[in-house]
């Protein structure tokens, strides 16, 4: 009877190691708690009614970067923890481990959990965050194709969030074969726990939420533009998150398909990889790096469509070379899909075989040169601001390049024999992840901050994150080139010290700590920018002088981001408009969306189905499959999913925002220094402790 | 409190960015030394010829990429706001020249194609099946890898041995690779030349040369469980007489590899010390090949036969 | 002031997103049948010394299968012509008769499969045998998700009548129903037929 109600499950899932019960304090128990305070501080309709249930791309952003960001924490203090274990492992044994101080099946399924955190949590949140808010404002949308597969596709992709995390709290272990689970490591036969069903779930939750999404967008661009606004005039960034989306649903049906066959072998005995009876372990690889290598150009994609945005508005001129930028970035989604075997050089195709794959990839590398000459140009004769945007745009450049030519050299078959599972690897796509994608991120954040916020990002201390980006990076990556040359093998939890690479590895974890200070300095930033709000407030709604459409609506936004869309007539509207002035149309009812539920319900019935596969509980797969079934049903047969805001209502809403923005003065005063901020923050606790003492009547 | 801060200027950026790489690369090639650096220290003539292919690569990349960046950074410096007198009135965007685009094709094209060049002929002839000297009869070793350890059967010798593996310098090594209740390895002795994968069900051949004496590192460059980093093996190169004077050796030690013993060997353990076995069975290799191609259907066999030499 | 027409250009154009991005959903689901055609092609002969395709499969079944669901897709066409005239009673009648041909096909389906299973031929005996599970059942499953959506809505038109939306539901309901129909052409021909070749 408890085998039918608990399936695997026993208390020895229970966590009672000193990391599961770290990691179910710090991140199982410590949202639920903050989720707490906030229910507390703001009340439960707030929480439910104004976020939850919301369908506002703009709501479902800010919700992607919190998840992200808390993410970015654990992901890189899973690095952390791998630098730390390499930098000991030659000179200590501690906490019961052979090397360093932890296990190597541990330290194993820290580096796996670390690179799925990164790409699918981190990574793929912070660009969806993006695309979600920023999208619609550009080509001129009031809302996403479909409001319900938007709320749907977050919260399953808070489910892949909710799983990753769930194995501290139940299980204790995760995959320990790395970041794709390569077979056979990955079958029953090698890795019988339930790491590796948490690391199937977890993924596919997500990678469900990020078709749905994918549909959604190119639906959304595709379908939904302002009135005059042809494709050839969209924005770079709306073309980079367009063609991401293409590669999306072009590709992450194949990760369905795949972890279904792998879950298939795990679950019901099959032998779609394994060892005997048939198993094809090859063709898993094939099939897992088909969508592994597009992924990468999926995340790198809207981050150049980013750059271009950025490096035009600080350079007060139009990009130069617009055609080849669209061709260049279509070339890159193209090509993506014909590299994939550039993985598995050393598994034996033949020469031919490699050889075209070798090429292919070199391919790749001149539409994204394109774009770097392109920008070059759009710098030339510009007037260029040297914002934070445009800092990020510069470390970018370099760190990517080195990357881009790491991995040139990496496509030739020969030297990939050599370099093949070497840290040379590891730091080539570091290069281009943090470079290219983090560093994306970090410059449209800083750029869209004031359009989300109303009141934009403190400068000072954004730079003193920059620099130690930027030292950090430098001192963690480049002696890691350098390891990969010495012949270091990625993965390794522990070395002979003869080899003489530990004093390397103690500088990549110094790297790292300075790295992870850089972080602190990011959220302090966003912390001392709140403060500071009034000294940094956006009246305008067009903080940069922009050119794009995003910066002719409100900071932040109405719910219905603009009362008129405008007809549009060349690229860069709002330069037009600000030339000869904005177009005057009549106020008209809009339709806008309900909020709903429904997103949830189905997310929290397909993480039911997913965690009971895990752990073998049947009856509770079945049931949460049919609540999926059923909500989705109730949804679609939902009528009531419009109302109307009438052009009345417009009117007067309109009136009343300019009348608050002509009301806002901002006030004087210099960007924080982090020291001003350690003093205020200090000031703070204190008088937490000390309100505490004075209602205790001390 | 609102001294009026200067903002450091770009000089101060720049110089400070070449001083700390600077200082970073004084301090990483000054641990460098004394140790070794597999991939430049070729020991052999693949790993010669693919560091040579390495090095070529990257000169080609420094070309086209180094005046790319410096042009990129120059353009930021040169069109900084405080460098630039705004333009008095608003110019209406230039026609891009179809010289300029043609240009930021063009370039990268070329390059591309000079890679893909050099490349394609260097992937046939530095093809792991590629035969080293057509004129020399090679050295055959049979290589199994179990977790977390290499099992090498000397077929034409019929010895066998573990974690240790001996060749004759100037002698071409055929190494054929498969593996037994194992997931997917790497075999690596970087000094010597690039891995290959070794898997169960499957037979790769990788063919290497030693052309300096001494002891080199092998290990598994790809992960397999708990052990993997323990995976090591010691591949030593001697003169031909001293070859043989070590097999000859072995063949006096009395251990036999036979089935009792390889399914000892076939238990996961790690850190196995260097043994040596003075008789093997001479179809042991092609019973733990036939034993995953079995799971096939009989064509299988057939075709992968065809990877035999 | 909110128009007749501007709601109804309104809904036309949610109309054509739908549609459109229906289409682009087909698209990924035909790339993940796609998947498992591709691994039943590598995976067909590993069979282990088991029984190959031609020794197992009775064509003849396969055959009546595959003329129910191409029967099932003309009445699925027909019911989309009677809805699109606004034809109640029609539309439960050519659905409904769509409905039970889908039924007998999953019948004759799962007959074969638990005669492969009777016989000690499962997914879990080869490689072989699992992909042909997997792709056979992954359509399978297609079709009951199919039917489960017909069913529904054919209950909503019975209670609520016919209205545009359930016009527009039907449509993408018949087009999903087509797709399927092409899919198991595929099966039939690279399963089945070629198992003979």
């Amino acid at each position: 009877m408890k085998e039918f109600l608990l399936g695997k499950l026993t208390d020895q899932s229970l966590p009672h190691e000193w990391f599961t019960i770290g990691g179910t304090i710090g991140f199982i128990l410590l949202p639920i708690a903050v989720l707490a305070i906030l229910v507390r501080i703001k009340g439960w309709k707030w929480l439910w009614g104004e976020w939850l249930t919301s369908v506002d791309p703009k709501r479902i952003g800010i919700m992607y970067f919190i998840v992200a960001g808390f993410m970015l924490v654990r992901g890189g203090l899973d690095a952390l923890m791998v630098w730390l274990q390499q930098a000991l492992a030659p000179s200590t044994a501690v906490l019961g481990a052979a090397h360093g101080y932890l296990s190597a099946d541990h330290f194993q399924q820290i580096f796996t959990a670390h690179g799925n955190i990164m790409v699918f949590f981190v990574a793929m949140g912070f660009v969806f965050g993006l695309i979600n808010y920023i999208v619609p404002l550009q080509i001129g949308a009031r809302d996403l194709a479909s409001p319900f597969l938007n709320t749907l596709g977050f919260w399953l992709y808070v489910g892949g969030v909710l799983m990753v995390n769930m194995f501290f709290g139940l299980g204790g272990e995760y995959a320990a074969t790395g970041w794709l689970a390569v077979a056979p490591l990955s079958d029953l036969q090698f890795s019988p726990g339930v790491g590796v069903d948490y690391w199937i779930w977890s993924l596919q939750i997500s990678g469900i939420g990020t078709t749905l999404a994918g549909i959604n967008f190119i639906m959304t661009i595709l379908k939904m533009r302002a009135p005059g606004m042809t494709l050839w005039k969209m924005p770079l960034f709306t073309w980079g998150s367009l063609c991401s989306m293409i590669m999306v649903v072009a590709v992450f049906p194949l990760l369905t398909a795949t972890l279904f066959l792998m879950f298939f072998d795990r679950y019901f005995g099959m032998h779609f990889f394994t060892t005997t009876l048939g198993g094809n372990a090859m063709m898993y690889t094939n099939l897992i790096w088909m969508w592994g290598h597009p992924e990468v150009y999926v995340l790198v994609l809207p981050a150049f469509g980013i750059f271009s945005e950025v490096v035009a508005t600080y350079s007060r001129k139009a990009i130069a070379s617009y055609g080849s930028q669209v061709i260049a970035m279509f070339g890159v989604t193209l090509f993506a899909l014909s590299v994939w075997l550039h993985h598995f050089f050393t598994m034996g195709a033949g020469a031919d075989v490699n050889a075209f794959f070798g090429v292919m990839t070199m391919v790749i590398a001149i539409p994204t040169s394109v774009l770097m000459f392109g920008w070059i140009a759009t710098m030339h004769k510009g007037r260029i601001k040297f914002t934070l945007p445009m800092m990020w745009f510069l470390g970018f450049v370099g760190i990517f390049a080195i990357g881009g030519m790491s991995g040139v050299v990496l496509a030739v078959p020969p030297a990939d024999f050599q370099l093949h599972n070497s840290l040379f690897l590891v730091a080539h796509f570091h290069s281009n992840v943090i470079g290219g994608v983090l560093f994306g991120i970090f410059a449209g954040i800083n750029y869209w901050f004031p359009k989300f916020a109303g009141f934009r990002l403190n400068e000072r201390i954004g730079r003193q994150a920059f620099w130690c980006w930027i030292v950090g990076f430098c001192l963690s990556f480049i002696p890691m080139y350098i390891l990969g040359i010495m012949g270091a093998t990625r993965r390794l939890d522990h070395y002979d010290p003869s080899t003489g690479w530990q004093p390397f590895y103690i500088m990549m974890f110094i790297g790292g700590l300075i790295i992870a200070v850089g972080v602190a300095l990011q959220i302090v930033q966003v912390i001392a920018s709140a403060i500071q709000k009034r000294q940094l407030v956006d009246t305008t709604g067009d903080p940069w002088d922009g050119r794009t459409l995003e910066w002719a609506t409100a900071s932040p936004p109405p719910s219905y981001n603009m009362a008129v869309i405008p007809n549009i007539t060349t690229r860069d509207p709002l330069v037009e408009f600000k030339k000869n002035g904005f177009p005057k149309q009549p106020y008209e009812d809009i339709h806008m969306p309900y909020n709903t539920a429904s997103g949830i319900y189905i997310a929290a019935c397909a993480f039911a189905t997913c965690f009971a596969l895990v752990w073998h509980i049947n009856w509770l797969a079945v049931a949460g499959l049919v609540g999926v079934v059923v909500c989705f049903i109730a949804r679609t047969f939902n009528d009531k999913t419009e109302y109307t805001v009438t052009a009345k209502e417009i009117e007067k809403l309109e009136y009343d925002r300019e009348e608050a923005d002509r009301a806002k003065k901002p006030e004087p005063g210099e960007d924080m220094s982090l020291w001003e901020f350690i003093k205020i923050a200090v000031a703070w606790a204190l008088g937490l402790i000390g309100l505490k003492r004075r209602a205790h009547g001390n | 409190m609102s001294k009026h801060r200067k903002q450091t200027s770009v000089r101060t950026i720049a110089w400070r960015i070449v001083l700390g790489l600077g200082g970073l690369t004084v301090v990483m090639v000054s641990l460098m030394r004394g140790n070794n650096i597999a991939l430049f220290n070729s020991r052999g003539m693949i790993a010669h010829e693919q560091r040579q292919l390495m090095i070529h690569i990257v000169v080609i990349l420094l070309v086209i990429a180094i005046p790319s960046l410096f042009l990129l950074y120059f353009t930021a410096w040169k069109y900084r706001e405080s460098n630039v007198k705004p333009p008095r009135s608003s110019k209406a965007p230039g026609k891009h020249s179809r010289m300029l685009v043609s240009t930021i094709w063009l370039i990268p094209s070329l390059f591309a194609l000079v890679l893909a060049l050099i490349m394609w002929p260097a992937a046939h002839t530095l093809d792991p099946k590629h035969t080293i000297d057509p004129g020399t009869q090679p050295l055959t070793i049979q290589v199994v890898s179990m977790r977390w350890k290499w099992v090498f059967i000397y077929p034409e010798q019929h010895i066998a041995t573990v974690n240790f593996v001996q060749i004759p310098e100037h002698t071409p090594v055929k190494f054929m690779l498969t593996a037994d209740e194992a997931p997917m390895s790497s075999f690596w002795i970087p000094n010597l030349g690039g891995q290959l994968y070794s898997m169960t069900g499957h037979q790769n051949q990788l063919n290497l040369v030693g052309d300096m004496q001494g002891d080199y590192t092998g290990s598994s460059a790809e992960i397999n469980g708990a052990g993997f980093a323990d995976m090591k093996f010691t591949a030593r190169v001697s003169p031909r007489d001293a070859f043989d004077f070590w097999v000859s050796d072995v063949k006096l030690s009395g251990n036999k590899l036979n089935e009792a013993e390889y399914q000892k060997l076939l238990k996961p353990s790690q850190n196995n010390p260097p043994t040596f076995y003075a008789a093997v069975d001479s179809d042991l290799y092609d019973k733990v090949l036939m034993k995953y191609m079995s799971s096939m259907g009989e064509d299988a066999y057939m075709t992968d036969m065809g990877n035999h030499e | 002031m909110e128009t007749e027409q501007g709601l109804e250009s309104h809904e036309a154009a949610s109309d054509d997103r739908v549609g459109f991005g229906f289409w682009v959903y087909l698209m990924t689901d035909l790339l993940m049948f796609s998947v498992l055609f591709a691994t039943f092609s590598v995976l067909r002969n590993n069979t282990a010394g088991g029984p190959m395709g031609n020794e197992l499969f009775k064509l003849p079944g396969v055959l009546a299968e595959t003329l129910i669901l191409l029967t099932s897709s003309f009445t699925a066409g027909l019911g989309m012509l009677a809805a699109r005239r606004g034809s109640k009673s029609q539309v439960l009648m050519w659905f409904g008769l769509t409905f039970l041909l889908g039924v007998a096909f999953l019948v004759l389906e799962l007959k074969e499969f638990a005669a492969f299973v009777h016989e000690g031929h499962t997914w879990r005996s080869n490689a072989s045998l699992s992909s042909f599970f997997v792709l056979v059942g992954t359509h399978g499953a297609h079709i009951t998700s199919g039917l489960l959506w017909m069913g529904t809505t054919l209950v909503y038109i019975w209670k609520r009548g016919l209205d545009s939306h359930l016009v527009r539901k039907l449509s993408l309901l018949s087009l999903f129903w087509h797709f399927l129909d092409i899919v198991w052409i595929f099966i039939f021909t690279v399963v089945y037929l070629m198992a003979f070749v």
